[in-house]
């Protein structure tokens, strides 16, 4: 670098690096470091080690809360998974299977409008349509133990099918048109065409899609508290990570919350999170050099 | 639809199609409409799906309270119209506050997300630093890491700057939120422009800022991609705002609706519209810009 650019190359990147790191990596970093700690009766805090996670995942009554929580995320991704990649695949390969002309770009705008909407909204205009007092439906799906969590979690799919459609579709338009002419040519039907030629260019897709909703999903929050309350019920059948991580470091109702308690959580949803996204790298983006954007 | 006819027509230009030819033509055109009609049909259903809840809900803000029980599919008509759910809200809460925090803060932190990005991007991609990769690398960082793990500290940060309920709070939070993805986009936005443009400011004798503002409008497509992306999770957010900034003079439309539809639950009306208020001008506003909108959710993906 010449020495002219030196200052400038300092003064370009000194905004963006400094919020980031004061209000992003710090207190992320700070937040690993306090829950090592605990807080002691005169205000301070006390280095305790790990106590805090032989606690949260050794306790008589901590430990099923955070197991319960762990299984119920685990469940809530699953759930993601398994409804919203076929939905969103079925309509980005119709959008783009040449059947449509001018309604093609109506269909993706108007279909993409519910993930544009506050969880929320979201989570309110469902409870309104499944309460029993609108006569819909007759079940309290939200009120029972063994429905809320998959009824939430398909609630959480409605809104954000338009990512992974969206994300197949921009694959998808992508394609040279020539590969497809040619696997007709050499007489592929058009079902044949999507399967042999145009889903196996779709596989690095389902990789990032699948890393993006195992993050977002793993720091959910606001769409169980709005249902559900802090308390994720009916008994905490609904409870994931992001409420649990609530409760523990603000208190809710009689429970006081703790600093320290709820860094350690959050310490353990940096961990998963981690675990995901390291499996994610070490097993499908090594294979996928072209969508290394750092290259 | 308009037309079945398409491009199959041109597979039979023979001058004197047989008999056979015809029958064989005319089957696989009738295939096409019968492909064309489940292809509509599946969408029209599944916009349906999408659609039709939010419908409902704002169709039902401007109807009486017997008429929502009675006939919830029907929209409002001058015998069951009536404002009353949007009255007793406006008179409980100040709405008109909450969309000004909203807009404030949405405001605030997209052109600093989206300015801080630019020069970042710019700095990384113009000079041939040997950090520029890693530092590059650390802004990414929390593309993967979500911020909101930090938030224990961050109140204790915002605690110690007396930012606590403001909405100062809210926009740095949500710059430090935005940048990662808006410094990855933008360096390949900045990567693809022309460089003779820089190198004849430079031989002018242009400043590097004058470089960088000379450049600015070439990736203009770039900057409202990241700005319209960057939009939504900041008007849509909860958790901070719940967190940082809960008081009533700084409370968003967001966590309003949050906290007011609880106290209405007894008032449809007002349940019903406060729904429509929280949901209606982000739908509006996604209309308004869908375009550069799909284009930044794609930006990079699609290549």
């Amino acid at each position: 670098m010449r020495r002219g650019y030196r200052l400038p190359f300092v003064v370009f990147l000194a905004p963006a690096l400094l919020v980031y790191t004061m209000f992003g990596i710090y207190p992320i970093v700070d937040s690993l470091r306090l829950s090592l700690y605990t807080g002691a009766d005169d205000g301070g805090v006390a280095f305790v080690g790990l106590a805090n996670f032989v606690y949260l995942l050794t306790d008589q009554f901590a430990a099923p809360r955070f197991w319960n929580a762990f299984v119920n995320n685990v469940q809530f991704f699953a759930i993601h998974l398994i409804v919203q990649n076929p939905i969103g695949l079925l309509i980005a390969g119709l959008l783009t299977s040449g059947f449509l002309r001018r309604s093609e770009g109506w269909y993706r705008t108007l279909i993409f409008i519910p993930t544009t909407l506050s969880v929320v909204v979201v989570g309110f205009i469902w409870q309104l349509i499944l309460s029993p007092l609108w006569g819909f439906v007759e079940t309290p799906l939200l009120g029972l133990e063994s429905t809320a969590l998959p009824t939430l979690s398909l609630m959480s799919v409605w809104q954000y099918v338009g990512i992974p459609m969206l994300f197949l579709y921009a694959v998808l338009v992508n394609i040279p048109r020539e590969l497809d002419e040619a696997a007709r040519i050499d007489g592929a039907s058009g079902w044949q065409t999507f399967w042999r030629v145009k889903f196996p260019l779709l596989a690095p897709m389902f990789g990032i899609i699948s890393v993006i909703t195992y993050i977002a999903n793993f720091n959910a929050f606001d769409l169980i508290y709005s249902v559900q309350g802090p308390f994720a019920g009916p008994n905490f059948s609904t409870d994931i990570f992001g409420t649990l991580f609530y409760r523990t470091f603000l208190g809710a109702q009689t429970a006081t919350g703790s600093v320290t308690l709820g860094a350690a959580v959050a310490s353990l949803m940096f961990i998963i999170i981690l675990i995901g996204v390291a499996l994610y790298l070490l097993l499908v983006h090594r294979r996928l050099r072209t969508y290394d954007l750092s290259s | 639809m308009t037309t079945t006819r398409d491009t199959t027509d041109s597979a039979t230009s023979s001058p004197e199609p047989s008999a056979g030819q015809l029958v064989r033509e005319r089957q696989s055109r009738r295939r096409q409409l019968r492909a064309r009609i489940a292809v509509h049909g599946i969408l029209v259903g599944y916009t349906l799906v999408a659609l039709a809840p939010i419908a409902m809900i704002v169709m039902n803000s401007l109807k009486e309270r017997a008429a929502i029980f009675d006939s919830p599919f029907a929209p409002p008509t001058p015998e069951t119209f009536s404002g009353d759910g949007y009255e007793s809200v406006f008179n409980r809460a100040d709405f008109v506050t909450y969309f000004a925090n909203s807009i404030t803060v949405t405001v605030a932190s997209v052109v600093l997300t989206v300015l801080f990005a630019a020069m970042a991007a710019f700095a990384l991609t113009e000079y041939r630093v040997k950090i520029a990769p890693f530092l590059l690398a650390y802004l990414a960082l929390g593309i993967m890491v979500p911020i909101r793990l930090g938030t224990v500290s961050i109140l204790q940060l915002m605690n110690q700057l007396g930012l606590v309920n403001t909405r100062t709070a809210l926009v740095l939070v949500y710059v430090a939120m935005g940048l990662p993805l808006a410094v990855v986009l933008l360096t390949q936005f900045f990567r693809q422009a022309p460089t003779e443009l820089r190198e004849a400011a430079r031989v002018d004798g242009a400043s590097e800022y004058r470089v960088f503002a000379i450049l600015l409008p070439i990736v203009r497509p770039g900057l409202a991609a990241v700005a319209v992306a960057s939009m939504l999770p900041i008007w849509n957010d909860l958790w901070f705002p719940l967190i940082l900034a809960p008081s009533d003079a700084t409370s968003t439309v967001t966590l309003a609706v949050q906290q007011f539809i609880g106290q209405f639950s007894a008032d449809w009306n007002a349940v019903l519209a406060t729904l429509t208020l929280g949901a209606l001008p982000l739908i509006l506003l996604y209309l308004v810009f869908a375009r550069q909108f799909v284009r930044g959710l794609t930006a990079g993906v699609g290549k």
